[in-house]
């Protein structure tokens, strides 16, 4: 029996919704006085000063690679909203996106205040903070993410498979990032392993299940691993930005989180009984790919419909 | 210096009004500057946590309210937040809200193990005590909570995840 149904009825808090009318200025943003500068900024108060040694357009390249990862992931899970084949899926994979947009925004706004020319030029009187204006108004060949992020999405296993190698990869690279010297980097890296560490059990447990499920659960798994396969090499090419990153201590090496990313992996192919694939890699265009700003062409369409808002009132207060 | 403190620990959470920040342990400093200016730090939950705007405009404002000028709000990265800052009090607001409260978070140290089975975890139903109690996905309504049911009284609820 649930005791609060026997409280009276007019007790206040038997209203579920009875903490939010208390104060309605929780649902205006901006009502308040704020101070300038300490608007909306994610590092408020944060020392962001490049460390010394370090080259500044270095860092904030290589921040807004990590960061382009979370945007565009963040929105492909995002688009699975309403989507998912059942609530508590539905949930996660919303909760999945929330968090690495966070991260996102984040690495987006470390990566403008190490090297302000790296944030596109707004109309004048924008209020868009920086990381906005970095996530609204860049073409897509100015992105830096991997490939694997971008990819449509497919059926549920598609997702699955694709979060699975992402957070498996993305954790082995952050578990070294919560020692950068840069320590912005180091503090985003710190609070996201532990974010990364439920993406991967997630899609880690749903990937055993549907390899142990049905013959058409296998089968639909098995399809979604052999399509994304030639995106996994990819993750663990070393950028000519995140060598330079690596080299001054801001960084991590993908090349040096293989083995690592590598060996988690095996351990979920073993407990799902699913033999690695072979595919060969997906090429980039003349050696060039995503962390070059070389994508498919889906990444320009997605591209257009989550900037089509911001990009048509550039001016625009939310 | 105790008045700011007293009166920015007593601004509650916007999701989860039971508990103060304070009592979440995201309230991490509050510093007075002078009688008219006053620096608050506060940390988020996670990454991606939609709150924090509304916890920065409660606690200007009710800082504001208090005579204070100037509100200074700043953001504090490090160390990360863990459910281990949420006090005694805040635990007992939780329960008593029908939110199970959180365990010992686990350490954030060194590589992350991989976790193929449901996390175990020794979760009693806050509505009728009962320890018979199954996860239903560790995500739930706000990205800090997993969802439980209970098989004794069939409630299901709330669980604050261990981070």
């Amino acid at each position: 029996m649930n005791s609060r149904t026997e409280r009276p009825a007019e007790d206040e808090h038997d209203s579920a919704y009875s903490g939010l009318l208390v104060n309605d200025a929780h649902w205006a943003f901006g009502a308040a006085p704020v101070p300038e500068g300490h608007g909306e900024d994610p590092l408020a108060g944060l020392d962001t000063t490049v460390p010394a040694g370090v080259d500044a357009p270095t860092l904030a390249t290589y921040a807004l690679m990590l960061g382009d990862d979370a945007l565009v992931m963040s929105h492909r899970i995002a688009e699975w909203t309403s989507n998912a084949p059942d609530l508590e899926d539905d949930i996660a994979l919303s909760n999945i996106a929330l968090d690495l947009l966070g991260q996102a925004r984040l690495l987006l706004a470390r990566a403008a205040r190490a090297d302000a020319s790296v944030v596109p030029v707004l109309p004048e009187g924008s209020p868009a903070p920086p990381e906005d204006a970095l996530a609204y108004f860049r073409e897509a060949h100015e992105l830096r993410n991997v490939r694997l992020a971008e990819v449509v999405n497919g059926d549920f296993a598609e997702a699955t498979v694709r979060i699975l190698l992402f957070s498996v990869w993305r954790l082995a690279t952050w578990e070294r990032l919560r020692s950068s010297a840069d320590h912005v980097l180091a503090a985003v890296a710190a609070k996201g392993v532990k974010e990364l560490a439920y993406h991967r059990d997630y899609a880690a447990r749903w990937f055993v299940t549907l390899a142990q499920g049905t013959p058409e659960s296998r089968r639909r798994l098995l399809a979604a691993l052999d399509a994304l396969w030639p995106l996994w090499p990819e993750l663990f090419d070393t950028h000519p930005v995140e060598a330079a990153a690596a080299e001054s201590g801001v960084g991590v090496d993908p090349a040096a989180v293989r083995d690592a990313a590598e060996a988690v992996l095996d351990q979920v192919l073993d407990a799902a009984d699913v033999p690695r694939p072979s595919a060969p890699r997906r090429a980039g265009v003349l050696g060039r790919t995503g962390r070059d700003g070389m994508h498919g062409e889906a990444l320009g369409r997605m591209l257009a419909e989550m900037q089509s808002v911001a990009r048509a009132h550039p001016r625009g207060v939310w | 210096m105790a008045a700011a403190r007293s009166v920015a620990a007593g601004v509650t959470d916007p999701e989860l009004p039971m508990l103060t920040l304070a009592d979440l342990g995201v309230l991490r400093g509050v510093e007075v500057v002078d009688d008219s200016h006053v620096v608050v730090e506060i940390t988020p939950t996670y990454s991606g946590c939609p709150a924090m705007a509304a916890m920065r405009d409660d606690l200007v404002r009710a800082l504001t309210g208090a005579g204070f000028e100037q509100v200074e709000v700043r953001i504090s990265l490090h160390p990360a937040w863990t459910t281990d800052w949420i006090t005694p009090a805040g635990r007992v607001a939780l329960a008593a809200a029908g939110i199970s409260p959180p365990g010992p978070a686990p350490s954030a140290d060194g590589p992350i193990p991989l976790t193929l089975l449901p996390t175990a975890r020794q979760v009693r139903c806050p509505q009728c005590d009962s320890p018979a109690t199954e996860l239903v996905s560790e995500f739930g309504s706000t990205a800090c909570k997993a969802q439980y049911r209970c098989t004794s009284c069939l409630e299901p609820f709330d669980h604050v995840k261990e981070i």
